[in-house]
């Protein structure tokens, strides 16, 4: 048998596990892997700026494809670098292993140059984490890790490799086990029979329901369920912020998005709900509002992966655990197998209800916000812009702030893994890099980061990976010379008083700066270049564009929730409330 | 409400800094702790003590069970279980009170483990409260040290905590 060393047989461990790229940054404690990365030719290395934004990058790669992102660091520095992007992918449960390297085993514990303990200091934000004391055991724990991560509610596992681990001097024998059984992990997938039957007792006889999906269906590849399910039932649906894109943004049952920034029908919609299906949703506390106040009406059926999410914040009255894809198909049949329909003339005054709410606040009403025109670019027209040059096809990465919410509200993805963004942690600096994940993953099509110049600048150094790497994304920087999302709460609850929300001129010319990185950039200040701007943008095919956009600075994110309080209560203006 | 929760998880290294993490990440309170290996050395016993109401319960078992490392979860004060907790104390016992310190060990089933010329060691096992009890009987400056190992259970009957 052949004899390999512990870096080897690491990266025939990836190779086997699936890994086509790993991102990375090499260190001293990661040497002797880097090593063996030069000596083969099967795992690709993608060398970025800063291992926050290799793990961003992985991130997304998984979040657009659906596999395992692999990501490589070194100790000490390197692996806290990870630790941001490990918590974002974490709160989102996005699958990833995180190879860290480690000091040697000798050492552990002396305080020793570049050691942290990583095991400990990212225990809170894993799924599991390993760390490895003999090449033997390398495979195997890279096998497992890649199981446990995709499994069940997927999440990041960290993986610790001391130095000595992969020494070069000790080869040992390589086998890859075929299957995985751990007799303390065996996450529940089948949703329990005679649940999802009183279940769906339930929804058919339902009068006034609310489809409420999550980012679970996505994870599950549930979109095709969660179509027929409310299709054949005629319900409306809507989808969290990590949900968009399960159910067709364009469609006429859809909603739009709810919760703190979600529309006035899906939140009102809600609120008056006799029944809420909730499916791979969790009832984070950016949905629900005040939870005593939450669906006053509602029985509440809950699908879900994971036990623990559900009536972890608001209580189900039917609680189904298993995979979000498989409940709904269990549901659709026994429908289908039960001939029974819905009460048609209850749910047609459903549907009455809920366009004149449409016709009332919607996102498209005429009065939803101001004019763009001349010096005058709206937020909100330049997503528009966006949607209506990509054709509504892109893969569209986000930051965190203003921006992110008009790119959720406005940009309709009918397709799930379109839409790429930090919704449980909120990681500004997360847009770069997933772009550059999404674009390694579909070279062929669009991939644009909708960002701001407060979020672009925490990862910019990724422009130059963007070069290394040809990776043509486009970012779309909807400028408003603030941190807008904070300063809308600064307008709303201190007064207007700008606490360190402004950069005083020291803005860098974004233009300059993405041609120095040998891109091209692109400024606008004017309503009627944007989209001949966009569309020269989206013709560069072969090329990174930045394109600052300098939007209104003044501009709110309506609707938004008024708090403490229902799902109803919401500000749709900055003088205009429910 | 006082919970007695029991959990069987893999004997790694790391399993049970999971389990503390995860009650002083989520806010939840630990009471006592005991933990050691089973007769299989693969597996490790963790008994711990805890308070809330049954949401809160409910959380707790399920965020344990969610843990890689745990195998199986079970709340003993659920039904009927044996509980036990061994004690260890030294008290000052000299002169008239030597007799009755011995008197009041001998009333609580305990033992005296260790002798000296100016008190004993005790050793004391029942559930919590009968060792409250005990030490309740005894002047506070008469108690010199106190170490208790936390509380362990078995439920009653069939029922049992196996793979
Ligand atoms: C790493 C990080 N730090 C701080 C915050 C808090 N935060 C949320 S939105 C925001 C402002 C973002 O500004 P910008 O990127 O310009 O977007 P805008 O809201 O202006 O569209 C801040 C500071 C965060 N989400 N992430
Ligand atoms: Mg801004």
């Amino acid at each position: 048998m052949e004899l390999l060393s512990g870096g080897d047989i690491l990266l025939r461990a990836l190779h086997d596990a699936g890994v086509k790229y790993l991102w990375g940054y090499p260190g001293g404690a990661a040497l002797h892997i880097y090593d063996a990365i030069f000596r083969q030719d099967k795992v690709d290395h993608v060398l970025v700026r800063h291992e926050q934004a290799a793990v961003h990058a992985a991130d997304a790669y998984s979040r657009t494809t659906g596999e395992v992102g692999a990501v490589l660091v070194t100790s000490g520095p390197g692996a806290t670098n990870a630790i941001t992007g490990i918590a974002t992918a974490y709160m989102d449960s996005i699958p990833l292993v995180v190879i860290s390297g480690q000091v040697v085993q000798d050492k552990i514990g002396d305080d020793a140059f570049q050691e942290t303990d990583m095991i400990g200091v990212s225990r809170p934000i894993v799924k599991h984490s390993y760390l490895v004391k003999r090449p033997e055991d390398i495979a195997e724990t890279i096998a497992k890790a890649f199981y446990i991560a995709s499994s069940g509610r997927p999440g990041p596992v960290v993986v610790d490799i001391p130095k000595d681990v992969t020494d070069p001097n000790t080869k040992v024998a390589y086998s890859y086990p075929e299957k995985i059984k751990l007799r303390s992990y065996q996450p529940t997938t089948k949703g329990h029979s005679g649940q999802i039957k009183r279940a769906v007792k339930h929804l058919l006889a339902a009068r006034r329901p609310v489809i409420y999906s999550g980012g679970g269906v996505i994870m599950a590849n549930g979109s095709e369920q969660l179509r027929e399910l409310a299709r054949m039932l005629n319900y409306p649906v809507t989808n969290t912020l990590m949900g968009l894109g399960a159910y067709p943004g364009s469609d006429r049952q859809f909603l739009g998005m709810l919760g703190m920034h979600g529309t006035f029908e899906a939140n009102t919609a809600m609120h008056h709900a006799d029944l809420i299906l909730a499916v791979g949703a969790r009832f984070d506390d950016r949905v629900t509002n005040t939870p005593a106040k939450f669906c006053p009406n509602a029985t509440i059926i809950h699908v879900d992966i994971d036990p623990t999410s559900i009536s972890k914040t608001i209580r189900a009255d039917i609680p189904i655990v298993g995979s979000c894809d498989q409940v709904m198909q269990e549901m659709i049949d026994q429908i289908a197998a039960s001939g029974k329909r819905p009460d048609g003339e209850a749910i047609g005054e459903w549907w009455q209800q809920i366009d004149e709410w449409r016709e009332r606040h919607g996102l498209y009403t005429a009065s939803r916000y101001g004019e763009s025109g001349g010096e005058i670019i709206k937020p909100q027209d330049v997503i528009k812009t966006l949607y209506k040059v990509t054709e509504g096809k892109a893969y569209v990465t986000s930051d965190v702030g203003q921006h992110q919410m008009f790119a959720a509200q406005y940009y309709l993805f009918d397709d799930p893994r379109k839409w790429v963004n930090s919704g449980g942690l909120g990681t500004m600096g997360y847009g770069l890099p997933a772009a550059m994940g999404a674009k390694m993953a579909h070279p062929e099509a669009d991939v644009a980061c909708v960002t701001g110049e407060g979020s672009i600048q925490m990862n910019i150094q990724e422009l130059s990976t963007c070069t290394q790497h040809q990776l043509p994304v486009k970012i779309i920087n909807l400028n408003n010379q603030a941190l807008g999302m904070v300063k809308q709460w600064q307008d709303m609850q201190y007064g207007s008083r700008y606490s360190h929300i402004l950069y005083e001129d020291s803005l860098p010319d974004f233009v300059k700066l993405a041609e120095a990185y040998g891109h091209v950039g692109m400024k606008v200040t004017r309503y009627e270049d944007l989209e001949p701007a966009m569309r020269e943008c989206f013709a560069l095919k072969d090329r990174t564009v930045f394109l600052d956009v300098y939007v209104d600075p003044g501009e709110h994110v309506y609707p938004m929730h008024v708090a403490p309080g229902s799902m109803r209560d919401l500000w749709l203006s900055k003088t205009e409330r429910t | 409400m006082r919970r007695i929760i029991s959990v069987l998880m893999e004997n790694e290294p790391g399993a049970l800094s999971r389990v503390v993490g995860l009650f002083s990440q989520r806010g939840y309170n630990i009471d006592s702790l005991t933990v050691a290996p089973t007769e299989d050395q693969t597996l490790s016993r963790l008994t711990l003590t805890t308070q809330g109401d049954d949401r809160i319960i409910e959380q707790i078992t399920k965020q344990l069970n969610k843990l890689v490392d745990v195998v199986k979860v079970i709340d003993l004060t659920e039904g009927a279980h044996v509980e036990r907790e061994l004690m260890l104390l030294k008290v000052r016992a000299g002169g008239a009170q030597r007799a009755e310190v011995k008197r009041t060990v001998d009333i609580f089933r305990g033992q005296i483990v260790d002798v000296g010329p100016a008190g004993y060691t005790v050793q004391i096992a029942g559930d919590s409260s009968k060792l409250d009890a005990f030490i309740a009987t005894l002047p506070e400056s008469d108690i010199v040290e106190v170490v208790r190992s936390g509380v362990c259970g078995l439920s009653r009957g069939e029922k049992s905590l196996r793979v």
